[in-house]
């Protein structure tokens, strides 16, 4: 029981997430969570708009099912299923962090400095998380899949054009990482 | 009923894996792309791996869907320009806000509410790239 509330180890957790990819291969739909943004988009009434968000968002309904229930479980982990031994990352990490004014993970999810409601009072940390976004909707669209879409469904049907935008994410990400975050939050 | 329960039970199971594996923590994230952990990498393949025999599985057994139909796996459309900007300007985003997605559902159901100022921006990008779409190269 102990174990549950431990961090999930990397061959458990990338296991279950292959399943769960595979299930909805069975279930005769596909593993993609950045296509949920633009049956939102749809709903919305952008269709009437733009022609991209006029399609029929009904026959994606399952895949928002699957998101409701992504967030439940997000809920249920979040509240029943933690410990705080949980996010220990290396000491190295929280140094290098500590530097840029970000808080240890000390058994929290997300960094206080860039997550916490204090931020709405910080109209830079705002910025930042809707910048974040943006380059998060529009790059997945634009590339035609994210991390589920390309990285594990794709990757896992040995897709070229996958292993290309996946490389796109690692190079993009680790610019970020490397040298726009530490400008960007000591600014 | 039972069809909408089947897809609710998966979407669960992927928000509690992507919450205890912590693939949701922007901490985790950040390690990843320093490479101080091989946390991160060990979920991905795994993933991918057990992705890859499921999927020869499915078509070397000609494995049916729940419904009895073949199971056909569209390729992804040829091509470049799109995989390689598209690609590039997510991981961008996917390391300054430490989420792809599937975890800013999840870390909005799980109360942490700052994130929907990110799913407003994922939603104004995905605006932004079906109004641009017909202009930009692919």
């Amino acid at each position: 029981m102990e174990m549950i509330f431990q961090t999930w180890s990397w061959y458990v957790s990338g296991l279950i997430i292959g399943v769960v990819m595979l299930s909805l291969i069975y279930f005769g739909k596909t593993f993609g969570m950045s296509s949920n943004l633009r049956s939102l988009c749809s709903i919305a009434g952008l269709g009437k708009k733009v022609s991209f968000f006029d399609f029929d968002w009904k026959a994606q309904r399952w895949n928002l099912v699957v998101v409701i229930g992504a967030m439940l479980g997000g809920f249920v982990a979040v509240h029943y299923m933690s410990a705080p031994s949980n996010v220990s990352i290396n000491p190295l990490t929280i140094e290098k962090l500590a530097e840029m004014g970000i808080d240890a993970p000390n058994g929290k999810l997300m960094p206080q400095a860039l997550f916490g409601l204090e931020i709405l009072e910080s109209p830079k940390t705002i910025l930042i998380l809707l910048v974040g976004g943006l380059l998060i909707g529009f790059g997945s669209r634009y590339a035609g899949g994210c991390t589920s879409g390309h990285a594990i469904a794709g990757l896992s049907n040995l897709q070229i054009p996958s292993l290309k935008a996946v490389v796109g994410f690692f190079i993009g990400g680790l610019m970020m990482a490397h040298f726009l975050l530490p400008i960007i939050l000591r600014e | 009923m039972k069809n909408i329960l089947k897809y609710l039970i998966v979407g669960f199971i992927f928000g509690i894996v992507l919450t205890k594996s912590e693939a949701v923590s922007w901490y985790r994230i950040y390690e990843m792309f320093q490479f101080q952990s091989f946390h991160m990498y060990g979920i991905i393949s795994v993933a991918i791996l057990t992705g890859v025999i499921g999927i020869q599985l499915i078509k070397r057994k000609n494995i049916k869907d729940n419904n009895g139909e073949a199971i056909v796996i569209a390729d992804k459309e040829k091509g470049s320009t799109r995989y390689w900007i598209g690609g590039i300007l997510f991981g961008l985003g996917w390391a300054l806000v430490g989420s792809c997605p599937g975890p800013i559902f999840i870390l909005i159901g799980a109360g942490f509410w700052t994130v929907l100022i990110v799913l407003f921006g994922a939603l104004l990008g995905t605006y932004l790239y079906g109004v641009l779409k017909n202009k930009l190269p692919h």
